[in-house]
C-alpha cells in the first residue's frame, strides 16, 4: 500500500546557482579526507597511523563503543596527516590518493542469497555500514539492533540540492542490488519515497521489494524525518534506519563487484560559482580542483552540503561523508546602513515585510549575514509554518533549554533531527540557533536514557 | 555612510571592557545596531538567514499604526471643533483640525516614547543586555489608547509603571505576561478613573475668547450612550451617529481607536506582511459578533439590542483586535490556542461592555484577562498533542 503524503507547510528558498545537469570533466583532487565529526555519536579509535599504505576499504578508525563499526578509506594511497583539534579530538584523516585505486577484496554475492547477518558483516567490514543512520538521535545505526522500518528519500528538497534522478540515471541494477541488501536488514518495510509528479527516473519507480510512497510539497518534504513522521512515526523505543539513494548505490556496488567503491556524484552549486555542474568524485575528496578558476567573488563561503544544514569548509577543504552537494555563497560580514529599514528587494523572507515578496519567481543570491541579532522569543507561529510535523517546535525547544527530558520525550524529541528544524532556524526573527539546540536535546536524551 | 561608520568605530573602544564608558555599552550597541545592521555572519547552523529581524518586525507594526495615528490627530481636532460648533462637516477646516490635533497628540507620543525608552535603556544597562526593540511598538500603542485630554505627567507615570511592572520585572521583552500598553491604560483607568472615563475626557473643549461650547454638547462616547439608548447613539452635538460614521471613526474616544477603517488598514498591513496573526484577529471579531448576536436574541436592556456590526465598530474593539490581542508575546502561542484565545477575547469584551456599565471599555479588560489565561489555553493544546503522541503508541 503506497502512501501519498501532501506536505503543505515548508518553504522553498530560491537561490541562484542550481547545478546544470551536465557532468564536468575536472581531474579528481589527489587528497581525500575522512572527518570523524561527520559521524554523530561515534567515539573515534584510530587503527591507522601516518605513513600507512591503505587500499579502498582498509580500516582507518573504529567506534570505541562498538568496535564492529569500522570506518574505512574511500581510496587507496598513503595516510599523510591526522589533524587534531581541542583535547586531541581527531578532525580529519588525510590520504594522498594513488593514481590507480586498488581495492580490498570483499564478498561478491547476490544479497538475496545472503542472510541478514552476512550482509551486516560485509557492510561492516567494507565500511559501508556508517552510511546507514538511525532515528531517534540521527546517529550511525547500531548493527546489533533491528529497525521497525528503513526509509530512503529518493529526492532532496533542500535549496540547490543535487537531483537524484539525474545522478542515478543508468544505475538501476546496482541500485536494486543495494535495495535487496537493505531490505534484508529491516524488521519491517523499506520505504522508498519519491517526489510525486517530479521523480520520473525508472530507477526509483521500477524498484522492487520496497514500498514506494509519493510525497509532494515544499522543502522539507524531501527530509527523511518529515517522511517518517507522516508514514511510520518514531515512538519512544522505536528505531528507524534511513539512507540516501547514492548510499544504496554504494552498497549495491559492494555486493555486485566485491569492493568498496566510494565514488560519489556531487553537485557544485551556489551563486558564486561560474560553472555549476555535477562532478564525479569520491567521498571525502578535496574540493580544490572543482573550484579552481570557477569562483566569482573574492569573499565567499564554501559549504559541504546545502546552505541550511551544511558544514563550512575551507577552499581546500573536503567533502563531508554524507554530502552530495557543495554550495558556495557570498560571505556577509559587512554592516549595512539602516538595513532594517530598506525596501529589501534583494532580501528573501518568509514574511512579506520586504518588497521582494512582489517578485515571487526571482532567484536570490543570499549571503551568510545573520540579518539581525539574537533576541528573546517574541514572534510566534513562524516555526509552525515551516515545520510540517505535528510537533510544537517552540515548546520543544524551550524544554531543551531547561533540560526537561520527560517533556522533550512528550513533545516528540525522538522524531526530530537538526535538519528538520533547519528552516525554523532560517526563518527565526529572534535568530535563535535552533539546530544546535536540537542536537543538545538529542544528546541529553541519548545520554540519560 | 562611511563617515558614520568611522565615528562609531572610533567611539567603540570607549564602551568596551576597560573603556571609560563601559557601563553604557548596551546604550551604545542600541544606537549602533539602529544605524547599521551588524556584519555578523552566521557561524553555526544554517548559513543563510531570513532577512527579517526584530527591528523590521517592530517597525512594520509601527507603520501599521500610522493610519490610526493620522486619523486620531485629525479626529482630535474634528471633535474639538464640533464641540465649538465650527467646521461641522468632516471635510471642512482640514488644516485647523490637523494642526489642533497635532498639538494635542504629538506631545503624548513624545512623552510615551521618552519615558519608556529611558526605562528600557536603564534596564538594559543594569542587566548588561542589549536594548530590545519591543518598546518601539508599545511607545506608539500607549498614545493611541489614551483620551486626548490626558495630562502628560499621567502618560509618563503610566508608561514607566507599565514598562517596569508590566515587562521588565518579568525579564524584558518576550517574557512579559500582560500587554505593556494595556497595562499602562489599566493603571490609569483604575488609578485616575476621572481622567480615563466618563464624558469629560474624550473631547478637548478648551475655548478661546469668542468661542463657546455648543448648547447640545455631550462628550459621551457611543459606548456609554448605548447603555441608555441602545442603537440610537449621537454625535457630540446631538445629531444621530450612523453606522458608517462610527466605522469611519467620526466619534469621541481614545486617540487612535475610533476609526475601524484605519484599524482595518493597519490590520491589512499586519496580515499581508505576515506579522499579525490572522487566526487571532479573525477569531476576536467572530467571538464579538457571536456574543452580540446572542445578546440581540435575548435582549433585556438597550445595550443588548445593539447590532453586532455596531458593537464591533464601537469603542476600542477593532483597535484591540488588530493591535492588542495579536501581541505575540502575551497571546496564546499555539495555532489552535490562538483561535480559542481570540474568540474568548471577543466574547468577553462584549459581555463586559454590556453587563458592566462601570467599565464601558470591555476590550481592555477582556484582553488583559485572556493574556493571563493564554498560558493555560496553550497548556491544554499541548497536552492534547502529547496525548495524540501517546495514543499512537497504543494504536500500534
Amino acid at each position: 500500500m503506497a502512501e501519498i503524503v501532501k506536505i503543505r507547510k515548508g518553504l522553498n528558498i530560491k537561490l541562484k546557482g542550481e547545478a546544470e545537469k551536465v557532468y564536468v570533466d575536472v581531474p579528481i583532487s589527489d587528497t581525500v579526507a575522512i572527518k570523524p565529526p561527520d559521524f554523530t555519536g561515534i567515539r573515534t579509535k584510530l587503527v591507522c597511523k601516518v605513513g600507512d599504505e591503505v587500499k579502498a576499504g582498509t580500516p582507518l578508525f573504529v567506534d570505541k563503543d562498538n568496535e564492529k563499526v569500522i570506518f574505512t578509506a574511500p581510496v587507496s594511497g598513503e595516510v599523510v596527516e591526522i589533524i587534531r583539534g581541542e583535547k586531541r579530538k581527531i578532525l580529519e584523516i588525510r590520504i594522498l590518493a594513488d593514481k590507480e585505486i586498488t581495492y580490498e577484496p570483499f564478498k561478491q554475492a547476490d544479497p538475496n542469497n545472503l542472510s541478514r547477518d552476512e550482509i551486516i558483516e560485509w557492510m561492516l567490514k567494507s565500511g559501508t555500514w556508517p552510511l546507514i543512520r538511525q532515528r531517534p538521535f540521527e546517529i550511525v545505526a547500531n548493527p546489533d539492533e533491528k529497525p521497525k522500518a528503513i526509509f530512503i528519500s529518493a529526492f532532496n528538497s533542500a535549496p540547490l540540492a543535487a537531483d537524484n534522478d539525474f545522478i542515478l540515471h543508468g544505475h538501476g541494477e546496482e541500485f536494486q542490488i543495494g535495495l535487496n541488501a537493505v531490505a534484508k536488514l529491516s524488521g519491517g518495510k523499506v520505504h522508498l519515497n519519491v517526489n510525486a509528479g517530479v521523480t520520473t527516473s525508472k530507477v526509483f519507480t521500477n524498484a522492487t521489494g520496497v514500498q514506494i510512497n509519493k510525497i509532494s510539497g515544499p522543502h522539507p518534504a524531501g527530509n527523511v524525518g518529515v517522511q517518517i513522521h507522516h508514514i511510520d512515526p518514531v515512538n519512544k523505543g522505536d528505531i528507524v534506519w534511513h539512507l540516501s539513494p547514492q548510499d544504496v548505490l554504494m552498497i549495491g556496488r559492494l555486493f555486485k563487484e566485491g569492493k568498496y567503491d566510494a565514488s560519489r556524484v556531487v553537485a557544485l552549486t551556489g551563486s558564486e560559482v561560474n560553472k555549476t555542474r555535477y562532478h564525479k568524485t569520491f567521498i571525502g575528496s578535496s574540493i580544490k580542483n572543482m573550484i579552481a578558476d570557477n569562483i566569482k567573488g573574492n569573499k565567499v563561503r564554501y559549504i559541504s552540503g546545502n546552505v541550511l544544514t551544511g558544514t563550512r569548509i575551507d577552499a581546500d577543504g573536503y567533502l563531508g561523508y554524507y554530502d552530495t552537494q557543495i554550495t558556495v555563497i557570498p560571505e556577509g560580514d559587512e554592516p549595512s546602513f539602516m538595513g532594517w529599514l530598506a525596501p529589501g528587494l534583494d532580501k528573501f523572507s518568509l514574511s512579506r515585510t520586504f518588497f521582494s515578496w512582489l517578485t515571487p519567481t526571482r532567484e536570490y543570491s543570499l549571503n551568510s549575514n545573520m540579518n539581525g541579532e539574537p533576541r528573546a522569543y517574541v514572534v510566534t507561529g513562524q516555526y509552525e509554518q515551516v515545520l510540517p510535523m505535528d510537533i510544537h517546535p517552540v515548546h520543544l525547544l524551550k524544554s531543551i533549554m531547561i533540560g526537561d527530558i520527560e517533556r522533550m520525550e512528550n513533545l516528540g524529541i525522538y522524531e526530530v533531527a537538526e535538519e528538520d528544524f533547519a528552516l525554523c532556524e532560517y526563518v527565526c526573527t529572534s535568530k535563535v540557533e535552533v539546530q544546535e539546540l536540537i542536537r543538545e536535546g538529542l544528546d541529553t536524551v541519548k545520554r540519560e536514557c | 555612510m562611511q563617515f558614520l561608520r568611522d565615528i562609531l568605530d572610533k567611539a567603540r573602544p570607549n564602551f568596551e571592557k576597560g573603556g571609560k564608558l563601559e557601563k553604557f555599552l548596551p546604550a551604545f550597541d542600541a544606537m549602533e545596531t539602529f544605524m547599521f545592521v551588524p556584519g555578523h555572519a552566521a557561524q553555526r547552523g544554517s548559513h543563510i538567514r531570513d532577512g527579517i529581524d526584530m527591528k523590521r518586525t517592530m517597525i512594520t507594526v509601527v507603520l501599521a499604526m500610522i493610519p490610526c495615528l493620522l486619523f486620531g490627530i485629525w479626529n482630535a481636532g474634528h471633535q474639538h471643533y464640533l464641540a465649538l460648533g465650527q467646521f461641522l462637516n468632516a471635510g471642512d477646516g482640514m488644516a485647523e483640525k490637523i494642526l489642533f490635533g497635532m498639538g494635542k497628540v504629538l506631545p503624548i507620543v513624545i512623552v510615551a516614547y521618552g519615558a519608556g525608552l529611558t526605562v528600557e535603556f536603564i534596564a538594559a544597562i543594569i542587566r548588561k543586555e542589549q536594548v530590545n526593540e519591543g518598546f518601539l511598538v508599545s511607545g506608539m500603542l500607549i498614545p493611541l489608547i489614551m483620551p486626548v485630554d490626558v495630562p502628560l505627567w499621567m502618560v509618563a507615570v503610566a508608561t514607566i509603571f507599565a514598562v517596569i511592572i508590566g515587562k521588565e520585572v518579568f525579564g524584558g521583552t518576550g517574557m512579559n505576561i500582560m500587554n505593556p500598553a494595556l497595562t499602562a491604560r489599566a493603571f490609569l483607568f483604575f488609578a485616575y478613573p476621572t481622567k480615563m472615563s466618563g464624558d469629560k475626557v474624550w473631547v478637548n473643549t478648551g475655548t478661546e475668547t469668542g468661542e463657546a461650547v455648543v448648547d447640545a454638547y455631550s462628550g459621551e462616547t457611543p459606548l456609554s450612550q448605548a447603555i441608555e439608548s441602545g442603537n440610537n447613539v449621537t454625535t457630540v452635538t446631538g445629531d444621530p451617529l450612523s453606522f458608517m460614521d462610527m466605522f469611519l471613526g467620526f466619534m469621541p474616544g481614545s486617540v487612535g481607536e475610533t476609526s475601524t477603517l484605519a484599524c482595518l488598514i493597519g490590520g491589512l498591513i499586519l496580515l499581508v506582511t505576515g506579522i499579525g496573526s490572522w487566526r487571532i484577529m479573525l477569531s476576536v471579531f467572530v467571538g464579538g459578533a457571536v456574543m452580540a448576536m446572542i445578546f440581540n436574541a435575548v435582549a433585556v436592556n438597550p445595550f443588548m439590542e445593539v447590532d453586532a456590526q455596531t458593537q464591533l465598530v464601537m469603542g476600542g474593539f477593532a483597535f484591540g483586535a488588530v493591535f492588542m490581542a495579536t501581541d505575540p508575546v502575551t497571546a496564546a502561542q499555539t495555532n489552535t490556542g490562538k483561535y480559542i484565545y481570540g474568540f474568548l477575547i471577543g466574547l468577553f469584551a462584549i459581555m463586559i461592555r454590556v453587563f458592566n456599565p462601570a467599565y464601558p471599555e470591555g476590550m481592555m479588560l477582556a484582553i488583559l484577562f485572556l493574556n493571563v489565561m493564554a498560558p493555560l489555553i496553550d497548556h491544554y493544546v499541548i497536552q492534547a498533542n502529547i496525548k495524540r503522541r501517546l495514543n499512537r503508541v497504543k494504536a500500534a
